[in-house]
């Protein structure tokens, strides 16, 4: 892959500072979205996903929140480095990001129309309304919403939630973004109205070679769109690998016990496979793998020693010491 | 479902914006219908009251002095010959006037000291939050009192003095709107695509804060005009001559006995205003409640 990086980061640890101590929701985090690239972020509610997605925005609620070290480089500019006024900029022009809840995340008491216009007026300040309004309904048939023209009077308790996300993908369109990240855009629709966002997704990524950095829980939503996948973990990045090799090969046992726990419509199985106990809290394991507790090949050097990225190839990387011993034999 | 009526669904709902659907609710109550029609009265009244008042406000006949009800003086006449109905004609633009107004005044300085304490919180929270609570412990009618005793008794004077005690009331309800409003993903949504935080504060959050003060409001006018009349039976709100009907009523206070008319009149007057502000008030919380919605 020659492609550039486009976003590119580094070491990230994002912090909270609540009343009982300081967590570290992200924590040392490093990776890159290239250029027209689809890049995955999966792992369970609470490690970390979202607060990487509002990391990258200058969104993470602060406080209690800050980003306490690393980079997010956008084409080269740090972006934990910019100003407020340099980071609205940014904002919806060259990063914009799409919600999980397209219920609520339009403003009930303004048009359709409005939200967009007001969207695009932002970042082109020197826009008739005319010509905002025009580029609206241009970017509100590319995303596929039927009869724009009288749409943008329509206020949003008129439109389902799949023609709400596709109003929202067409706010974060409208200022044609280098990089979109959609947070769980497909976790509160139901499964045909999924398909429909996903393959609009893919199609614009596509079209536009716009970069999306997917955020889910679910590997099927990866397996259809991404090209890569980042598996977190806790907090970390446990797995990072193309998306054919990480279903075919996953060397973590966390991404294993998640492949293995998505249900096969090929076999007929009693119950469904499930990672035994839970998530562990943000900043409860301070030394050893984050995955030991429930993991089925947990030796003594797991808990003793925390165990680094490993690379097997120059695409594939693991967070686990038997890989590391696998290379070494 | 025919296709005549499914036609008719859409029609209907392309038309409904927040406001109009607020208004189709509203409409079902007959309660606050009849508020609302007392409402238009009386502000009607306000308007062309001194026009079709019968005599001048202060037209004094000393011969025709505590006259009952009649023909000529249809609410009778008060110690001083003046005629009541009149009197209550030119009382209402008083009444009304100082109930918009203080509330008006008070909605303004509460929404926006709320709306400051709300969004940007820490230490102007704590601020503005303390103040409000110090206003709060003190009866409403007392510190009142006490503001106007300060600038002096007069109609203008007790308008502000109910504007003052009122703001912390919306102070406090814009508030905890706002903290409600500033964690829904709309709001995040505007910050994501680079909104500036005034613009986020003036043209999402505070639209979005504004229907309890709507309510709020209304209801608050009702118990302006109760207080300025209160201040006004006082002597601390309107002087003589003006008829204010508080004012009216502390006046014929002396003669009940022998002319309860003097003061049954201005009391109807303003109970029906209150009744009318209240039942209005309570039928557009129900309109505007997003929870009473079917």
């Amino acid at each position: 892959m020659t492609r550039k990086v486009l976003l590119d980061v580094k070491g990230l640890e994002t912090t909270f500072f609540t009343d009982d101590g300081a967590v570290q929701a992200v924590d040392n985090i490093h990776f890159d979205v290239h250029e027209g690239e689809i890049l995955g972020i999966v792992g369970e509610s609470g490690c970390g996903k979202s607060v990487t997605s509002l990391s990258i925005m200058g969104l993470v609620p602060s406080p209690p929140g800050k980003i306490t070290n690393g980079e997010i480089l956008l084409e080269g500019k740090d972006l934990t480095k910019l100003t407020d006024k340099q980071m609205r900029a940014v904002r919806g022009k060259d990063v914009a990001m799409i919600f999980q809840e397209p219920m609520t995340s339009l403003n009930p008491l303004f048009t359709i129309g409005n939200q967009l216009v007001e969207a695009i007026r932002i970042h082109n300040k020197s826009w008739s309304k005319k010509q905002a309004i025009a580029r609206a309904i241009e970017i509100m048939k590319l995303v596929g919403l039927p009869r724009s023209e009288e749409l943008i009077n329509e206020y949003p308790h008129q439109l389902s939630g799949g023609m709400r996300q596709r109003v929202m993908i067409a706010m974060a369109l409208v200022c044609d973004p280098k990089v979109l990240i959609a947070d769980e855009p497909t976790t509160a629709l139901d499964v045909t109205i999924q398909a429909q966002i996903l393959k609009l997704m893919k199609d614009l990524n596509e079209r536009l070679n716009t970069a999306i950095l997917l955020i889910t829980h679910d590997l099927g939503v990866v397996a259809e769109t991404c090209e890569r996948v980042v598996v977190m973990y806790a907090g970390q990045v446990v797995e990072e690998a193309p998306v054919k090799e990480i279903f075919k090969n996953p060397q973590h046992p966390y991404t294993q016990g998640l492949i293995q726990s998505v249900p096969d419509m090929r076999y007929k199985k009693d119950s469904l496979f499930s990672i035994p106990g839970n998530v562990p809290k943000p900043g409860s394991i301070k030394t050893g793998c984050r995955f030991a507790a429930r993991c089925q090949y947990v030796t003594e050097r797991c808990t003793a020693e925390t165990p680094a990225l490993f690379e097997l190839s120059s695409t594939h990387k693991s967070r686990c010491f038997l890989v590391e011993e696998g290379i070494k034999q | 479902m025919s296709e005549l009526a499914s036609k008719q669904i859409v029609a209907q709902e392309k038309v409904a914006g927040p406001w109009k659907e607020a208004w189709r609710s509203f409409r079902k109550s007959k309660a606050a219908l009849f508020g609302l029609a007392i409402v238009t009265f009386f502000i009607i009244i306000a308007f062309i009251g001194p026009l079709v008042a019968p005599f001048g406000m202060n037209d004094q006949v000393l011969s025709n002095r505590l006259q009952p009800p009649s023909a000529e003086h249809w609410f009778g006449t008060d110690d001083l010959g003046r005629d009541i109905f009149s009197r209550v004609l030119y009382g209402a633009r008083i009444s009304l006037t100082v109930g918009f107004s203080a509330v008006l005044l008070s909605a303004v300085m509460g929404s926006f000291l709320g709306i400051i304490a709300g969004y940007y919180g820490r230490w102007i929270d704590t601020i503005i939050s303390r103040i409000f609570d110090i206003m709060l412990a003190f009866p409403s009618i007392l510190l009142a009192i006490a503001v106007v005793s300060i600038l002096g008794p007069s109609l203008q004077n007790a308008l502000i003095a109910i504007a003052i005690i009122n703001v912390p009331t919306f102070g406090r309800l814009i508030r905890s709107r706002v903290l409600m409003i500033k964690q829904e993903e709309y709001i995040v949504a505007a910050r994501a695509i680079g909104m500036k935080n005034s613009r986020i504060l003036w043209n999402h959050i505070l639209p979005n804060s504004m229907t309890p003060v709507i309510v709020q409001g209304t209801l608050a006018i009702a118990t302006a005009i109760i207080e300025a009349a209160a201040l006004g039976f006082l002597g601390l709100g309107a002087v003589a001559p003006q008829a204010e009907w508080g004012k009216m009523l502390a006046d014929a206070r002396v003669y009940f006995i022998n002319a309860p008319w003097a003061m049954v009149f201005p009391g109807i007057s303003i109970m029906l205003t209150v009744i009318g502000f209240n039942l209005m008030g309570d039928g557009l919380r129900d309109a505007l409640d997003p929870k009473m919605k079917n």
